[in-house]
């Protein structure tokens, strides 16, 4: 179990010491997204920004013009939702080498409330053309998108998860943009997850396996560019996709998988999610019961969807 | 606050302690809300509560009514325990704050707690719902008057500026703006997190009437919303100079207790130093 954002922290730091064009933008929140431990180690590189998120946006534009590599760090509802238009027009539009850290992702906000929850961040940053999505799945998984989303051109969001979650790649995983990964092999259906979904989604699969049900599982940590091919071979592999994501059902991963499916293999499909409501205050635990996130409702949703599909 | 043989002032300061009692006490236990941002606003709530907005908490949605609009959302124990203590909901509702399924958000939720004017907690947003609110008092010719409190940290959001603009284009007089000036944000001090003075000449660069005061004397905050009703054709800000966790000595004017709630022990101390004096 690791904190994922304190991998992005260390993460940060570690990359601001190998490229020395990195800086880092926050919007008051640097305490609770582990920017400042980047401010602490190259205070000349690191800028505070106030409470000001929109403008925090155009300041990145105006430092990615002139060849730096800003990670502009807030929590995921307001780089999304506060500062939309000026990611579109002043970041993606041009095309600009902007990194956007959304932290506090999906219901898990620290209790909160809706708020602080960004159940539809994902969704708006589909709709951008040219901006990178990518939701990690893990500590390590986090630690090696912080490098290689500063080495790619262009626009990336990357979301941020808060808490600590269970470890499931080792050092040898190589996180690559557009890439997912099978973690579990089976064939009777297809979990495609992200983020710490992904953690779930392994334990949905163990509960499934002891009632002889073989579900494999797939990490979809980019959301944007999709894996494609991941996809259609694995409706072609099991017939039977659901999608699990700490995100509203509209928008996000369930909808991006549904696109391929429909264009590419029509299939069996759910998408585990956020239903079509605002999340409250509450644990992580508590909130995944509640909305439905939790490994075992996405065991039943498989159960349910394999007697569908028969 | 006519209390027969009882002085209002004393019996506001009373008010003010029990509240801050409360938002202790609920943070702890809950083991999560702003406690600092909380505190520094008691005494400009309890004040506007009990001795300023016309309410009536039988009637929480009565179109006649005054409004707060708590912008500063984060402060909503503070909210939450003067409403309760005011009468809108009972004082056993206090005890579930934060926890699954409970009417009290960790922000407040306009749809769940009777007496909450409106949803906030993602900053920056309270002042123009306030004057949409004010607006249609004026166009129905009610004469509701309409305060919305401000973190001093918040007033980095360019919309608190869109709509102090407009504020004052449209000459809005039943509105007043409250800022909790307790020089205090999340990461640090705001002089240092990015700077907002000068700031009652920003106000009147803005064609404000602006009023400040120390947001602890329950005489200045009074004479200040009094004074405010009075200025006709702009709008007023009320400058308050507070202090971030005012009360509990441990807190007081520290950053880390922006977020942070206190341990059981923690509680205990800060208690009982509100109970000493
Ligand atoms: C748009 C937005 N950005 C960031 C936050 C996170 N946040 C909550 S409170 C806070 C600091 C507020 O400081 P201030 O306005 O001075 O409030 P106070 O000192 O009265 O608590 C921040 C950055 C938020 N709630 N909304
Ligand atoms: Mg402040």
């Amino acid at each position: 179990m690791t904190a994922i954002r304190d991998a992005f922290g260390k993460a940060l730091v570690e990359l601001g010491g190998k490229n020395d064009q990195v800086v880092v933008l926050d919007a008051d929140l640097g305490s609770s997204t582990r920017a400042d431990l980047f401010a602490k180690t190259f205070p000349e590189r690191f800028f505070q920004m106030g409470i000001a998120e929109q403008n925090m946006m155009g300041v990145a534009a105006g430092l990615a013009l002139s060849g730096k590599i800003p990670f502009v760090t807030s929590f995921a509802t307001f780089v999304t939702k506060r500062a939309c238009d000026q990611v579109a027009i002043s970041i993606a539009y041009p095309n600009l080498n902007v990194k956007i850290i959304g932290a506090y992702t999906g219901l898990f906000s620290g209790h909160t409330g809706a708020t602080h929850q960004a159940i539809e961040d994902i969704s708006i940053m589909r709709g951008i053309p040219n901006i990178v999505i990518i939701d990690p799945a893990d500590a390590e998984e986090m630690r090696q998108a912080v490098p290689v989303i500063a080495d790619y051109r262009g626009p990336v969001y990357l979301r941020e998860t808060r808490d600590e979650w269970p470890d499931i790649f080792g050092a040898d995983y190589q996180f690559a943009i557009g890439k997912s990964t099978t973690i579990i092999e089976g064939q009777d259906a297809s979990i495609i997850a992200c983020g710490v979904m992904t953690s779930e989604s392994i334990r949905a699969a163990a509960m499934l396996a002891k009632q002889g049900i073989k579900a494999q599982v797939i990490n979809m940590s980019t959301i944007k560019p999709i894996d494609r091919q991941a996809i259609v071979t694995a409706a072609q592999q099991t017939g039977i996709i659901i999608t699990a994501e700490n995100h509203s059902i509209f928008g996000g991963l369930g909808s991006a998988v549904a696109e391929v499916l429909v264009e590419e293999l029509p299939c069996w499909m759910r998408r585990v999610g956020i239903p079509d409501v605002f999340g409250e205050s509450g644990s992580n635990q508590e909130l995944m019961e509640k909305y439905g996130l939790s490994a075992k409702h996405i065991a039943e949703v498989v159960m349910h969807t394999i007697k569908k599909g028969r | 606050m006519k209390l027969q043989g009882v002085d209002p002032i004393w019996a506001l300061e009373q008010r003010a302690k029990a509240v801050r009692k409360h938002v202790l006490t609920m943070i702890s236990h809950a083991q999560v809300g702003h406690p600092g941002g909380s505190l520094s606003c008691v005494d400009l709530l309890v004040a506007l509560y009990f001795a300023v907005l016309r309410i009536d908490p039988r009637q929480p949605s009565c179109l006649e009514r005054d409004q707060l609009i708590l912008s500063k959302g984060h402060a909503a124990t503070a909210l939450y325990a003067t409403l309760a203590e005011r009468g809108f909901f009972p004082l056993e509702w206090l005890a579930t704050f934060g926890k699954i399924n409970s009417a009290l958000q960790v922000h407040p939720d306009r749809n769940k707690v009777p007496g909450v004017d409106a949803s906030t907690g993602a900053l920056g947003q309270g002042l123009s719902i306030g004057l949409g609110v004010s607006l249609a008092a004026s166009l129905d010719q009610r004469d509701s008057r309409i305060f919305v409190l401000l973190g001093d940290g918040e007033l980095q959001e360019g919309q608190i500026w869109e709509a102090a603009m407009a504020c004052s284009h449209y000459k809005v007089d039943n509105l007043v703006a409250i800022v909790d000036l307790n020089q205090v944000q999340l990461t640090g001090p705001v002089s240092t997190v990015m700077g907002i003075q000068p700031l009652p000449s920003k106000f009147k660069s803005f064609g404000w009437n602006v009023l400040e005061i120390d947001g602890h004397q329950f005489p200045q905050i009074l004479e200040a919303t009094g004074a405010a009703k009075s200025c006709r054709g702009k709008p007023t800000v009320i400058i308050a100079r507070t202090v971030k966790g005012k009360g509990c000595s441990f807190m007081e004017n520290k950053s880390e207790w922006h977020g942070r709630a206190p341990t059981s022990d923690e509680l205990c101390q800060a208690l009982a130093e509100l109970d000493r004096d």
